[in-house]
């Protein structure tokens, strides 16, 4: 089936564009889309895109950074600023990859891929949509209902940088050294004074989700073997991850304590 | 469907060529300019075999939408050679016995290439970081790490550079 490649200058026409249009997807830096087109599918006809660059800006926004949703897992890697990010944009894809995919783009993008989406997710960041008044949503309710914002253009997403040094944690489980798709992603915001935890899990549901039974669990826990036990006994609880071809829902659940300690208490492996 | 006109560079070389809409840059080389030094493995951005150089960026061109790359310069593994000279990452690769099927060579030593293009002194770990989105199910990828490591060496000597 042939595509369409619609190029507007500004995000507003494509914004219009594409909430006219349901055979439609927007086209950020083409890693998961092209695959798409590649394999003739057939669930899109339109690719709409924008010719300006203007969503590839990284910039401070009082105490946030506003990253663009065009901004490459390389721009990511480069920006001092987004120092927080850099573990997780270093766990894209490899490096022709991470020249392409864009932060807006793994927001969209289903299991097993998003571990910047996990991560964002685990930071509280914001998702603002452009062409419609610049409206912010928290990420958790981006997510929560992910296919009805197809129609959207990400414009941005705000997010603060951890406060304490070291408070913010990602964790990147594959079967293949030094780059592979994620078998789980894990990512947790543990500031000093153990309120406002954030815990968050990639590829264990179809879409990053937060981790409410741990969250509760840390909640004033000292980070030791004794004050994540109770985290740990809840690490898998509400969650029923999928099997596919990288691991089985048992062996996810099974791992998932593991990897979460070894989050929490830092260690290697 | 009316074809687009696309203009970049190759290896040095200005070329125009028409492209359909949702081309990919793979197709646009191999099919549209005869290049056919990048591989078409995957179409998934899996394997790296396409991997080519778009303004000194790596990037897989079965992923690349072709119309997006108008006025850009793109280098492949056509342009590596200066004549009958083989670049230092060719040449390498052939003393270490780097490619045995040879279907991931042009992918590889374009990812090489931007490594070195832009750290001339790569750790062993960089070298494994910048050939980690590219597959070779044939060599094991010692004999690549070793062919890199050395063209990076003989870079830096005939530059004086590290020394």
């Amino acid at each position: 089936m042939p595509f369409r490649v619609e190029t507007f200058d500004r995000i507003e026409d494509a914004a219009r564009a594409l909430a006219a249009n349901r055979n439609a997807r927007f086209y950020g830096g083409g890693t998961i889309l092209m695959c798409a087109v590649n394999a003739g599918s057939q669930s899109f006809d339109t690719l709409i895109r924008i010719n300006r660059n203007d969503l590839g800006i990284i910039r401070a926004e009082g105490d946030r950074m506003s990253i663009g949703s065009g901004v490459t897992m390389s721009q990511v890697l480069q920006s001092r600023d987004l120092d927080f990010l850099h573990p997780v944009a270093i766990a894209v894809g490899g490096p022709a990859i991470r020249t392409a995919a864009t932060v807006g783009g793994n927001l969209y993008a289903a299991a097993p891929y998003g571990d910047f989406a996990t991560a964002l997710l685990a930071l509280g960041a914001e998702v603002q949509f452009g062409g419609d008044g610049g409206s912010a949503m928290p990420i958790d309710q981006f997510l929560a209902d992910r296919d009805r914002h197809r129609e959207r253009i990400v414009s941005n997403i705000l997010v603060r940088r951890p406060g304490d040094a070291g408070s913010f944690r990602f964790r990147k489980v594959t079967r293949v050294k030094p780059k592979g798709v994620a078998v789980m992603t894990l990512a947790a915001l543990l500031p000093r004074s153990r309120s406002g935890i954030r815990v968050a899990y990639g590829n264990m549901a179809p879409t990053p989700v937060r981790a409410a039974a741990v969250e509760r669990a840390l909640e004033g826990a000292n980070l030791d073997e004794a004050g994540i036990g109770p985290a740990l006994a809840a690490a898998t609880r509400g969650l029923s991850p999928a099997s596919d071809a990288l691991a089985s829902q048992w062996y996810r659940q099974e791992v998932a304590p593991v990897h979460l300690k070894r989050m929490l208490l830092g260690q290697a492996g | 469907m009316a074809k687009k006109p696309l203009q970049f560079n190759l290896n040095g070389e200005d070329r125009a060529v028409f492209v359909a809409d949702g081309e990919n840059l793979l197709d646009t080389l191999r099919r549209g300019v005869g290049d056919l030094t990048p591989k078409f493995g995957c179409a998934q951005g899996t394997c790296g075999a396409c991997t080519v150089l778009i303004d000194g960026e790596p990037r897989m061109s079965c992923l690349t939408l072709s119309e997006t790359i108008g006025g850009s310069r793109v280098e492949t593994t056509a342009g590596l050679g200066d004549g009958g000279k083989l670049h230092p990452l060719q040449d390498a690769f052939m003393r270490n016995f780097s490619a045995q099927c040879g279907y991931c060579t042009p992918g590889m030593l374009m990812a090489a290439k931007a490594l070195l293009d832009r750290n001339p002194a790569p750790s062993r770990d960089d070298i494994v970081q910048a050939i980690s989105g590219n597959l070779c199910r044939c060599t094991g990828y010692e004999p690549i790490i070793r062919a890199i490591e050395e063209a990076a060496g003989m870079a830096r000597g005939a530059t004086g550079a590290g020394r």
